[in-house]
């Protein structure tokens, strides 16, 4: 006869012992990265107190264990970078930190968790558990870690997922300092929320994902506070400053992708329905790869995708009727060489953001990057207006461990 | 009662038309059969192993002898029907650490990919035409790493040869996808075992492109046999990756749910 209240005690020290008898033994593993980056931009700072050059160091250890043969485990990834100009991308994260169990077909996640839905290469749409760390880079592919709880059924007809979020995060955005920002800075310390229960409202999400022959298939419906906020302009001591306003959403997504051969065809889409205006939205398209381009080991690839905003004008993202031209060239060497260069084109403006990325392992444990964007034809009307004197290129080091 | 009249007459005319088959086959066996032959009798000698796993140090060297390491570790599923299931999940150089790739083989048709790129967490199919690129910038292409189907080739019988005192059927296999990088491959198989020792690899231009030497074999639960190291060496770029294998463990009971989308993230 266990009374509740011993069964709760129970409960509660159970993880607790775990990961501490984890940290005890020790067996776990340490890995992770320093880097080292600076960002030269091409024209004078449009804005006060902005800098034409940035440097920043960042790290991400990650630390994780295996318990009871594998069937659980801990993972622990914190991430803090130091910018020397902008105190808003000088910012520490909980990437992840999370319990994981499996029990059968049953898996059991409880934590701060990095989770990626999606198929496309040049936007991503249905990818909406983490909140986008806007700071880090302006393609919007760093996330910060996601408080949860995740229970997955892997079964021979898919996998359902079903997500509870307990706590929201807040998207991060360049400061007074720091380059890369609309003309009047978003205020983050003071963020309207249309739930009276502001960032502790719980979101759920579910979600089926299958493979079906050369088919990739993912449905999901999420219901919550958008990770995506709308940017509401308000006076602050006789200056305007923008202040991010999180809706509530319900979000049904579908992502697609057919492998046939040398080409892959994707698609997601979305509906999001709330109080403002429902809208769809969808990015599809196409990479096709040449394999052993003229004899040699390096792959070319090739990308197109066209994006879709039924909003039109008043779309929160600069994505409302663009076409992506992307080119992929993977030498397939030793140092791990690739380079992707693309470019996302209104198809009614033709303003342009275009963007190369490249990188190469030096070493054993080390890797340069490079990155180049230019936006061009930016009229007064575009979203990304304001970034117009912010072509940069960054160079940064990294060295694994 | 007629039913099982016939089961039993079919069964005993099918017996004698097999008895007559191996007779007059014995004697009169094409060069593709026998070597069909040699390719299923080695199948059929590596068949019920279910599963395994192994650490994998991989020493890539160039021209000058400079070398580079990649590690990673394999587990393998057994598919009777199909071709095998397969896991690498890379721990060196570092900066890869985590990736995973999932092969399910195929005995025809592609095979289906799916690579896991960790710091995204997200889980990527892959065109699986890229068999003919190599793996991990190494002199391995893709098709040498996955699960060797009978199926996915044709064969021919070519002589038979003693090297280094061990008696051997030299057979050709010529790719049955028009996406390989090879024309044809020339395979040494030991007598005694059905285990290769030598693979000649042929580019689309039919020069003499790689070698494959298969190295201190091992035998595990009495029947299946492992190189412990493999060594392929690239004649037109003099280039050369080692493969050092560590211990095979076999029978983890490894199942489906080890080899789908969602596990290749918890692999490691």
């Amino acid at each position: 006869m266990i009374s509740d209240k011993h069964l709760k005690i129970k409960l509660l020290l159970l993880p607790l012992a775990s990961l501490l008898s984890c940290f005890a033994i020790a067996q776990g593993e340490w890995s992770g990265s320093v880097s080292f980056d600076t960002r030269v931009f091409s024209s004078d700072a449009l804005y006060e107190n902005q800098d034409d050059q940035n440097f920043s160091v960042a790290i991400e250890p990650e630390f994780y264990v295996d318990l009871k043969e594998g069937d659980q485990r801990v993972v622990f990834s914190p991430f803090f970078r130091y910018e020397v100009n902008d105190d808003e991308r000088t910012h520490a994260d909980l990437r992840e930190l999370y319990w994981r169990g499996t029990f059968g077909d049953l898996e059991i996640k409880a934590g701060a968790v990095k989770v990626f839905w999606g198929v496309t290469e040049s936007q991503h749409l249905v990818d909406v558990i983490n909140q986008t760390d806007l700071v880090e880079n302006i393609d919007a592919e760093d996330k910060l870690g996601q408080p949860m709880i995740n229970l997955s059924w892997v079964k021979n007809w898919g996998t359902v997922e079903l997500f509870v979020l307990p706590y929201f995060r807040e998207r991060t955005f360049a400061g007074e300092d720091g380059r890369l920002r609309s003309r009047f800075v978003v205020d983050t310390d003071h963020p309207l929320y249309e739930s009276g229960a502001e960032e502790n409202h719980t979101d759920f999400a579910v979600r089926w994902s299958h493979w079906i022959g050369d088919w990739d298939i993912g449905i999901a419906h999420f219901t919550g506070t958008s990770r995506e906020p709308l940017l509401i302009p308000a006076l602050d001591n006789g200056g305007v400053v923008l202040l991010p306003y999180y809706q509530q959403i319900d979000q049904t997504s579908l992502d697609l992708q057919a492998t046939k051969g040398d080409w892959l065809w994707k698609l997601e889409a979305i509906y999001n329905q709330n109080d403002r205006e429902d809208y769809i939205a969808f990015v599809g398209g196409f990479e096709y790869t040449i394999v052993g381009v003229n004899d040699s080991t390096s792959d070319l690839g090739f990308l197109v995708e066209y994006h879709y905003d039924d909003r039109d004008e008043n779309a929160t993202t600069a994505f409302e009727n663009d076409i992506f031209i992307g080119a992929r060239w993977v030498l397939n060497d030793v140092q791990s060489t690739e380079l992707l260069a693309g470019a996302i084109v209104d198809a009614d403006s033709q303003a342009s953001f275009a963007s190369i990325e490249a990188n190469r392992r030096l070493g054993q444990s080390w890797k340069v990057s490079l990155e180049a964007r230019v936006l061009s034809s930016m009229d007064k009307q575009e979203l990304l207006y304001d970034l117009r004197g912010d072509d940069y290129i960054e160079l940064q080091i990294a060295r694994y461990f | 009662m007629i039913k099982q009249v016939n089961i039993k007459t079919g069964a005993i005319v099918a017996g004698f038309l097999l008895m007559v088959s191996t007779l007059v086959g014995a004697s009169a066996e094409t060069p593709e059969e026998k070597g069909l032959a040699i390719a299923l009798e080695a199948e059929r000698r590596d068949q019920g192993f279910s599963d395994s796993r192994a650490d994998l140090k991989m020493v890539l060297r160039n021209k000058r002898g400079e070398a580079a390491i990649r590690t990673m570790r394999s587990k393998v599923l057994e598919v009777s029907e199909d071709g095998d299931k397969s896991i690498f999940v890379f721990d060196d150089p570092r900066d890869v650490k985590g990736t995973a790739l999932l092969t399910f083989a195929h005995k025809s048709g592609e095979d289906d990919q799916w690579l896991y790129l960790p710091a995204l967490k997200r889980v990527k199919r892959i065109a699986s035409k890229n068999k003919s690129g190599p793996f991990m910038g190494s002199e391995f292409a893709y098709e040498d790493m996955s699960s060797q189907e009978v199926d996915k080739y044709e064969y021919r019988y070519l002589r038979e040869e003693v090297v280094d005192g061990r008696a051997m059927f030299v057979i050709e296999q010529f790719p049955v996808d028009k996406k390989s990088g090879y024309t044809r491959q020339i395979i040494w198989i030991g007598k005694e075992h059905y285990r290769p020792f030598r693979v000649d690899y042929y580019d689309r231009k039919h020069t003499h492109l790689k070698t494959l030497t298969f190295l201190d074999y091992k035998r595990y639960l009495d029947k299946y046999w492992r190189a412990q190291k493999m060594d392929m060496e690239n004649h037109q770029t003099g280039k050369s990756t080692t493969l050092e294998w560590g211990e095979f463990i076999f029978r983890n009971g490894y199942t489906d749910r080890d080899f789908n989308r969602n596990s290749l993230a918890k692999t490691r």
